[in-house]
């Protein structure tokens, strides 16, 4: 069977790629949320939002402290895409065909998932372009940014295989997508936005023991040029946890749906 | 990739049966088919038609009973089943953001053909598809959707082939351009299973017809033996006015719209026989 995988993977990645190149829109609209928070918490919300550095908090200067959680409410949006393509091939008769053919079993999976390992760094690439315009900037060199992007790679797999599993299983368009706005509500609630020093008890809690602000706070040392420290080996193995076991439970669903 | 040559029946199917929770959808269904032919298995909605086909596809496990495909089993050699088998599934299973030879391409590829953008060419052209070719699937007529689907499922040219339900849905025009695809199909030694609720589609196409009704068959035989198990025909005089299907067919005349490369151009009264309302 893995004779063809690779072949049959790159086919069928193929095939998806063009359905993305053909409705732009789904990477447009992926980013527009995302820049729409963004647009909104730096320009309404943030002078009122103080950073805790004792000078108040200029609007380059919240640009760089915002952009992580933004980054990664990006990809949160854009894996119900991902959901909601595999549900269309579901409800097609494409799905079926593909496994009445000689194709390698775990290439139809996978095809979808590189796939919007693509879409989601093109929509990273825009909102990042937005953010340098409204004034990011980063000293950050060539190692610190390839650590962001494996870290970003890394989160956009995890969050994909989740995605897989409503794609697979949903009776509703709705129900397909529907699943990733806890996820893209999640950032809200750690240090994404503002410190976690300024939350209620329970709350900080929270949010100081998500992925979330873990993932975020590497990403804000590494583009800062700071050490990120423990923070990098929670927020790894957050991510390489999640994706391995939301690729196990992905892959059972896949084998109980088609037999 | 080669097509192995298996000695025996290329389909035969015994003692299926298959349940989904108190749905006891096949009672214990056998039939074989033969090399070459045209079968059809006639039923109604939830006769459990599809279920067969699923089955044979490796598509669904059978709860109990055994199938083969090919000379393969479905449940212990999918692989050699699916390298044997095509489907065409109720919905036709093309990709509508592709254009037509994209579709056939991508099938191409996946059964790991040496030149598939030559046998998506020679395909279109057989199909009366060149023209619509770049366009994509999406903005296709229901016949060329269906026309595509069934080229898809030539592709490598698999020895068993699986047809469900291919004209539900179909204007009358693309329902015979179908038809005359099956035949041809046939008269190159495919092997053709179809599923239909439509008698007449039954008897236009298969040699052998079984009835699946609610998950047993019935009866199975050739049209004649069919009807020598039922009471004679009686002779009877009757005006024979023309069927709604023939006055619908020869206003829109569509004559040579379909079966181009056939070149047999069956006229619509030729298509549509008479055929007599009782018993």
């Amino acid at each position: 069977m893995n004779t063809n995988f690779l072949g049959d993977t790159a086919t069928l990645t193929g095939r998806s790629l063009r359905h993305i190149a053909r409705s732009p829109d789904t990477i447009i609209t992926t980013a527009v949320m995302p820049v729409a928070f963004m647009l909104l918490f730096v320009y309404v919300f943030g002078g009122a939002i103080d950073l805790g550095s004792g000078s108040g908090t200029g609007t380059a200067d919240y640009v760089n402290y915002l952009l992580p959680g933004i980054l990664l409410i990006t990809i949160a949006s854009g894996i119900a895409y991902t959901a909601f393509r595999l549900f269309q091939d579901m409800q097609g008769g494409i799905f079926e065909r593909f496994q009445s053919m000689p194709v390698a079993r775990s290439s139809v999976l996978w095809a979808h998932v590189l796939t919007s390992l693509v879409a989601n760094l093109v929509s990273l690439g825009i909102v990042v372009g937005v953010a340098l315009l409204m004034g990011f900037r980063s000293g950050a060199g060539i190692g610190a940014w390839l650590a962001v992007t494996g870290l970003l790679v890394v989160f956009t797999l995890a969050l994909t295989w989740m995605a897989v599993i409503p794609g697979l299983t949903a009776k509703t368009v709705d129900g397909a997508s529907a699943f990733s706005y806890p996820l893209i509500f999640l950032p809200f609630l750690s240090s994404a936005f503002v410190p976690t020093e300024s939350m209620p008890g329970p709350v900080r809690w929270f949010a100081e023991h998500q992925p979330v602000t873990s993932i975020v706070n590497t990403i804000r040392d590494l583009l800062a040029q700071e050490p990120a420290g423990g923070d990098a080996w929670s927020a790894l193995a957050w991510c390489v946890v999640t994706l391995v076991l939301f690729y196990a439970l992905a892959m059972v669903v896949y084998r109980r749906r088609t037999g | 990739m080669s097509t192995h040559a298996v000695t025996g029946p290329p389909i035969s199917a015994k003692g299926l049966e298959k349940s989904y929770k108190d749905l006891h959808v096949l009672r214990g269904v056998d039939f074989e088919v033969e090399r070459g032919s045209v079968f059809a298995l006639l039923g109604s909605n939830g006769a459990g038609k599809t279920t067969v086909v699923k089955i044979l596809a490796t598509l669904l496990k059978a709860d109990a009973g055994t199938a083969r495909v090919n000379g393969f089993d479905v449940a212990a050699q999918a692989g050699d089943v699916r390298e044997s088998i095509s489907l065409t599934g109720q919905f036709a299973a093309v990709d509508e953001i592709l254009t037509g030879r994209e579709n056939l391409v991508l099938v191409g590829r996946l059964r790991h053909l040496p030149s598939p953008g030559a046998v998506a060419d020679d395909l279109l052209a057989r199909f009366s598809l060149t023209g619509a070719a770049g366009r994509r699937v999406a903005t296709y007529s229901g016949g060329m959707r269906r026309r595509l689907d069934i080229a898809m499922s030539l592709i490598g040219d698999p020895p068993v082939i699986f047809l469900d339900e291919p004209t539900t849905g179909l204007d009358p025009q693309a329902r015979i351009e179908v038809w005359e695809t099956v035949r041809g199909l046939a008269s190159n030694g495919t092997t053709v299973l179809l599923t239909t609720q439509y008698l007449e589609e039954a008897e236009q196409l298969a040699e052998r017809i079984a009835i699946l009704h609610r998950g047993r068959i019935l009866v199975n035989g050739t049209l004649a033996e069919l009807k020598k198990q039922f009471p004679p025909a009686r002779v009877e005089y009757v005006e024979k006015q023309p069927a709604l299907e023939e006055i619908f067919l020869s206003l829109t005349g569509d004559d040579d719209k379909h079966a181009a490369g056939t070149g047999t151009g069956t006229g619509p009264s030729a298509a549509a026989p008479a055929r007599k309302e009782h018993g």
